[in-house]
């Protein structure tokens, strides 16, 4: 025999938590999902300017995909994307936990220096950038200036092909190791003083407390810290932009200016090919997450 | 007691949470439509910014539709976001009535389908220069009137160039202006600054030399071509010219000119209010073909267009926007504010009769040609990204003129 079961009434909590919840649904639907859908939507059909207005325009499948792969940009782009990355990311790390170590012993102006190393980060990117653009100048930069007192002769920083893309990595890395600095530095805090207490008493020197207490303890925000610095510089535009727009000769374009150039640099837009980079740039950022993520918790586990 | 309250409380929080969301759903849902025929308001967007409500451009426009017996709500965009936000209003069914947009996209727009033709509206263009209306053709139709024009010329500075013992007269074509640069280079001055950065501005720069030695868009690895590329590549290697040009916009190669330390610049009509404030005396002469007389420039500056509306009853008050903005009155008002030269020669005239100094000018908009002229349409927009992008390789010495013009002619070839 079935017994009638007694329907719930939603009560009054339950509806609360549903409308609580609603902001941050539509949000996202809204300003994540959507804008997704359309990129997707965008890079497997075959837009032109006709189609983009009228409508209509045709399913290609992976066409724009295949335009793109075969591009003989895409592996100049692909390669440089990938210096830019890893060289940033070291290099940023390094400094910015050199610089963290070094704060972690408060001393006298320490608070007001680890304030101004902050500066970078607190710029709004199309300044620094254009000052970088400005001190690498060939002719009349500050940097070139410099160093011709010491001997060095110009070096065609922005300009020439062979530096174009180091130029735009030393700027970026300047811009990314407050970041770098302030999350180490936090994380640096939750170490016990006592475990370094422990390690002098048994004789381990500065060296080897970093070894041995500091970097294994700080692993979980090393994680983070990677993690985000990988999402953010894979994905870099303005900076490029500004600085080089990616030239000299795509030089130092990357698949976000090569994405934008495709969509936007001239006046008859690319949407699809555009749109299919843009796409790659996620799945490749997904990936490298997902990668990152493993590796971290299986030697999380061991 | 306390949890009913503690209870109300929270769903009195979400009943606000909720609201919110519904306000963050209209907001998105909303949109700004251009109003019906009936309304009597019509919009106008144009790519000139800088000039607020006050101004004397904005005050033209409210009265062209006061006259018109109709509104003007007018909106400026940067140059760059124009295009894009042009493309989207169609897109979505409300472009502006009148939409005064950068020559070159014209032919964009036009493919399209975005933008009426000169006859679906009847307005008269015999009055205006045929090189100038060029940019607004395609497959014999045009599809706008231009509201002034400003092309490039070579702006030389009087002090260098009598240090350095050059007659200005005696710079007649390339080898003349080569000598005359090496005579700058030999008193210790700089020779001459340009923009070869690598977006349309390049392309735009370095178009009178590639036109000035009888180069055709439709052949860019032709010998005349390699000559205009060698041109320019050989001016950096012999310190003619300062390595930052490959990064040079139009606006930092004047500021490199503004120094007094360069005995030439090439710039546009545009510069000719900093020209006067830069401290120097100075003089303006045609960009020299490769044997002599005047190189053609593309011309720049916008066009008056009429996007297509649902409702084409509208054309008929837009042709009136239109005319009254293209009036001899209003464009010599329009083209002095803007430092640009009119599009007839009716108002051509009357510039020159108030400001002698733009006879120069004038005689090389005459001389110019429109980008995407030549029935290129929007071929040129392929053509131009591979132009500039082989100007930037010869110029930092990734690749010689040859090879970077035949990779260049390939993928422009394979891109269309």
């Amino acid at each position: 025999m079935r017994r009638p079961r007694a329907t719930r009434r939603p009560r009054a909590t339950t509806w609360a938590g549903w409308a609580f919840l609603a902001p941050l649904t539509v949000y996202l639907l809204l300003f994540f999902a959507y804008p997704l859908y359309r990129n997707l939507d965008l890079s497997l059909r075959d837009y032109n300017v006709r189609s983009f207005v009228q409508g209509g325009a045709e399913f290609a499948g992976l066409d724009n995909y295949r335009k793109v792969l075969e591009d003989p940009a895409f592996v100049p782009a692909l390669t440089h994307t990938a210096v830019f990355t890893v060289v940033c990311l070291v290099v940023q790390f390094t400094i910015g936990l050199a610089l963290a170590v070094f704060f972690s012993r408060s001393f006298r102006l320490s608070v007001t220096l680890r304030g101004l190393f902050l500066v970078p980060w607190l710029l709004p990117l199309i300044v620094s950038a254009s000052t970088w653009a400005w001190m690498l100048n060939s002719d009349s930069g500050v940097v070139n200036s410099a160093l011709s007192l010491v001997g060095v002769g110009p070096v065609n920083w922005l300009t020439s092909p062979d530096w174009s893309l180091a130029s735009v990595i030393i700027a970026n890395i300047w811009i990314g190791v407050p970041f770098n600095l302030v999350m180490l530095y936090s994380g640096l805090q939750n170490i016990p003083a006592q475990l370094y207490e422990a390690a002098a008493i048994d004789g381990a020197g500065g060296w080897r407390q970093f070894w041995s207490i500091t970097l294994p303890l700080l692993r979980p925000v090393t994680a983070i810290t990677l993690l985000l610095g990988l999402v953010y510089t894979v994905k870099v535009f303005d900076i490029i932009w500004i600085m080089t727009r990616g030239g000299p000769a795509d030089s130092s374009a990357t698949l976000a200016t090569w994405s934008y150039r495709l969509g936007f640099g001239n006046t008859l837009p690319a949407f699809g090919p555009g749109a299919a980079v843009g796409n790659l740039l996620i799945v490749i950022t997904l990936i490298a997450g997902l990668v990152y993520l493993r590796v971290e918790r299986r030697r999380y586990a061991s | 007691m306390n949890t009913r309250i503690a209870r109300r409380r929270t769903l009195g929080a979400g009943l606000a949470a909720l609201v919110l969301t519904g306000g963050l759903v209209a907001c998105g849902g909303g949109e700004g439509g251009s109003g019906g025929a009936g309304s009597g308001t019509y919009t106008m967007w144009d790519p000139y910014p800088q000039f607020d409500d006050t101004s004397a451009w904005v005050k033209l426009l409210k009265d062209c539709g006061t006259k018109a017996g109709v509104t003007v709500k007018r909106t400026g965009y940067d140059t760059s976001d124009l295009t894009n936000k042009a493309m989207l209003a169609a897109q979505q069914g409300n472009a502006p009535d009148v939409l005064i947009i950068d020559n070159p996209v014209v032919s964009s727009l036009a493919e399209a389908g975005v933008l009426t033709t000169t006859e679906d509206v009847k307005i008269d263009t015999s009055a205006i220069d045929t090189n100038l209306l060029g940019a607004g053709q395609m497959d014999g139709k045009t599809y706008g009137v231009p509201i002034g024009a400003n092309t490039l010329a070579l702006y030389y500075n009087k002090d260098v160039l009598k240090k350095a013992g050059v007659d200005i007269a005696s710079v007649k074509d390339w080898p003349s202006l080569n000598a005359a640069l090496a005579k700058v280079k030999g008193a210790g001055k700089k020779g001459i600054t340009f923009s070869a950065v690598g977006t349309e501005e390049g392309s735009f720069q370095f178009l009178p030399w590639f036109w000035g030695s009888g180069a055709a868009l439709t052949k860019m690895d032709s010998p005349q071509a390699v000559a205009a590329v060698s041109l320019w590549t050989d001016w950096l290697k012999k310190g003619y010219a300062p390595n930052s040009v490959i990064n040079n916009t139009q606006t930092t190669s004047w500021q490199e000119f503004a120094t007094g330390d360069y005995a030439f610049a090439e710039n546009g009509t545009w510069q000719l209010a900093n020209a006067k404030k830069a401290g120097f005396d100075y003089g303006i002469i045609p960009i020299p073909g490769v044997n002599g007389g005047t190189a053609p420039a593309p011309t720049g500056g916008e066009f008056v267009t009429v996007p297509v509306q649902k409702q084409t009853g509208r054309y008929a008050t837009s042709l009136k926007l239109m005319e009254c903005l293209t009036s001899t009155d209003n464009l010599f008002a329009t083209d002095n504010t803007l430092s640009y030269v009119a599009p007839t020669a009716a108002v051509q005239a009357k510039q020159v009769a108030a400001n002698p100094d733009l006879k120069v000018w004038v005689d090389a908009v005459k001389a110019a040609k429109g980008r995407t002229g030549d029935n290129l349409g929007t071929k040129y927009p392929k053509i131009s990204e591979q132009m500039w992008t082989a100007v930037q390789a010869a110029l930092s010495g990734k690749a010689s003129p040859q090879d970077a013009l035949t990779k260049a002619q390939t993928a422009a070839a394979n891109a269309q």
